[in-house]
């Protein structure tokens, strides 16, 4: 093998190319029906936002239930762009808008409410997500309860392969950068972190802003794949609904989130045809994942590319041996 | 005037439910720093002994009252041993996700077996069916036993956190769990008792918001949950007088929202207040602020 082979980030594009690849042709292919392709842009949409809840929850260490909060003025915004603009450009607008919007409505609230601590945080950010929603709720240009219908659909396996992708990509970046060392550093011992000169606000809020621009973009995908979005669509269960994924996943594992994600999407299609008991199994398996796996599936480790060299390698000695 | 007085006695009556359930939450978050999710489906499940009780049983409100306080009482001692109990040295946030797993268990299991349709609370008859008028003003009988029950069961809470043995088993242990051990105090059944209590209130709750409301469904316990546990937030979350205190709040501001301005807008108006509030004093309204130690 050549040296070119081996370096990182060339192991990472191909691999992404490659799960492109696959799943584009399967879907070609018709392997992926149109029903499968439902589950899979909840995968993807539950991918960002487990990923972006994680660096704010799992990273940072600051207790956020507001996620729906967010990703509901992500897919707002889209929607009410994408219906007056009905093109491509108009979509990227919309995602683009709805992000940046949540973004700077995250930093609005984060800036007065991330001194608080612990539950007390977590019960503000649910506030807030809760304002959020009554305030959709009560709008005449988003319609009220009734909600926004008939929203084109823009979003393809390719638009949500780019934007899972980049989400993750750019996320788990930051997380090895100086300002992801920074923040988990404000997770694990806040005073210390201070003491250091680590400006503990300003990480917080950071983390917190870019969650939430991530939550906007899940939002906005949503928006564009779904037809119809109402209120109570974004309510406090979501916000729970993320939050377990991240749990379930391991906290501060990117890995882990994408997994988790992955594996609720897949059991709760094949519960699908359970539906009397599906949610008791759900909420069973749930306890038992917990009691059994406290620390999440993946703990606090990340799956990386040394797990398959790790793999050739001892299968490689196998071969010596034998 | 009148109209203030009015939508007072709506707030109060209102509040006392918020309160019964808030109570249950601040002593199991005191106690082992949880919010449990899973208490506001105990106050579900109390609605529907209550209701099985009375309209299939016959019984009166007072048996029917008890028997859904014992059950609760069992089913929340339960949930403790069961699904906490295992997680006592685990971080607090996984314990949390156990909650909401319980919490999903028993209202998609209550709606498997009672299916998901509202169910009417059958009218109470007699005396207790009666309203009292004066001018514009109405105070029915409902209201009145509703206070007049959440004020017995209060006083009765506080008796027993501040006078008897296992009261003060459980303010030692809220103190300081470790030093409480060492102490000779049994901390699992402390956390037990605890339980016990708080689910019999969520239990009451049930009941008596069945009475008020007269329709019931697995998910009616929701939202009132989420808000009887701001009002814990709200007063300083861990104390007792605190619960009630917001709970009586969190009654009048809804009460006064929906009355005053646009009830469309009351929730948003409470977790405003409750953002605020929690801005200004981060630990509650009665909460001391406890400087952190390194």
């Amino acid at each position: 093998m050549s040296r070119l082979n081996e370096h990182p980030v060339i192991k990472k594009a191909i691999s992404l190319i490659l799960t492109y690849v696959i799943v584009q042709l399967l879907i070609s292919t018709n392997i992926i029906s149109a029903y499968l392709q439902v589950t899979l842009a909840t995968i993807c949409i539950n991918i960002i936002l487990a990923v972006s809840l994680n660096l704010i929850t799992g990273i940072t260490g600051q207790f956020s239930l507001g996620h729906a909060g967010f990703m509901s003025i992500g897919a707002y915004l889209c929607a009410m762009i994408v219906l007056r603009m009905p093109t491509i450009p108009g979509f990227l607008l919309g995602v683009f808008a709805g992000a940046i919007t949540a973004a700077l409505v995250g930093c609005v609230v984060g800036l007065p409410t991330l001194r608080l601590r612990g539950d007390y945080l977590a019960i503000a950010t649910l506030g807030m997500a809760e304002i959020i929603r009554v305030i959709f709720l009560n709008l005449e240009i988003t319609n009220g309860a009734a909600g926004l219908s008939g929203i084109p659909k823009f979003v393809n396996w390719f638009w949500l392969f780019v934007f899972t992708a980049g989400t993750v990509i750019v996320i788990s970046n930051f997380i090895n950068s100086s300002h992801g060392r920074a923040c988990i550093s404000v997770r694990e011992d806040e005073i210390a972190a201070d003491a250091m000169g680590i400006n503990t606000t300003k990480y917080k809020v950071m983390a917190f802003t870019f969650g939430a621009f991530c939550a906007g973009i899940a939002g906005a995908l949503y928006a564009s794949s779904f037809y119809f979005i109402e209120p109570s669509l974004f309510g406090f269960m979501k916000s729970i609904d993320v939050l377990v994924i991240v749990v379930l996943g391991g906290l501060g594992s990117i890995s882990g989130s994408v997994l988790a994600a992955v594996l609720l999407a897949v059991i709760s299609t094949l519960l699908q045809s359970f539906p009397e008991i599906r949610m008791v199994l759900y909420a069973l398996l749930l306890i038992i994942i917990m009691l059994f796996r406290p620390q999440g599936l993946m703990g606090s480790k990340e799956i990386t590319f040394n797990v398959f060299g790790k793999l050739g390698d001892m299968f490689a000695s196998r071969k010596r041996r034998v | 005037m009148e109209r203030l007085l009015q939508q007072l006695i709506n707030g109060i009556s209102l509040g006392s439910i918020y309160a019964l359930i808030a109570l249950g939450y601040t002593m199991v978050y005191g106690i082992i720093k949880l919010i449990n999710f899973a208490h506001c489906d105990v106050y579900m499940i109390g609605a529907y002994v209550g209701y099985f009780c009375m309209s299939y049983f016959r019984l009166g409100l007072l048996p029917s009252l008890l028997i859904a306080m014992v059950v609760c009482m069992l089913l929340g001692v339960a949930i403790e041993k069961i699904a906490y109990k295992p997680l006592r040295n685990a971080a607090r946030i996984t314990v949390l996700i156990t909650a909401i797993g319980v919490s999903l268990f028993l209202e998609y299991g209550t709606m498997f077996f009672v299916k998901a349709e509202t169910r009417t609370y059958p009218p109470l008859t007699g005396l207790l069916a009666r309203t009292f008028k004066s001018g514009s003003l109405v105070v029915s009988m409902q209201q009145i036993v509703i206070v007049g029950i959440t004020v017995i069961l209060m006083v009765l809470l506080q008796f027993i956190v501040k006078k008897t043995k296992i009261g003060k088993a459980m303010r030692a242990v809220s103190l300081d769990q470790d030093a409480a051990e060492l102490m000779g105090i049994s901390v699992d059944t402390t956390i037990s008792c605890t339980f016990a209590i708080g689910s019999a209130l969520a239990g009451a709750a049930g009941v008596l918001v069945g009475i008020y409301y007269n329709s019931i469904n697995p998910l009616m316990g929701m939202t009132p949950g989420i808000k009887a546990f701001i009002a814990a937030v709200f007063g300083g979350i861990g104390l007792i007088p605190g619960a009630m205190i917001g709970g009586y709040f969190i009654g009048m501001v809804e009460v006064f929202v929906s009355g005053y301005g646009n009830s469309m807008f009351r929730d948003a108006v409470l977790y405003a207040i409750l953002i605020l509030i929690l801005i200004v004093k981060p630990a509650g309204l009665l909460g001391k602020n406890v400087r952190e130690k390194v």
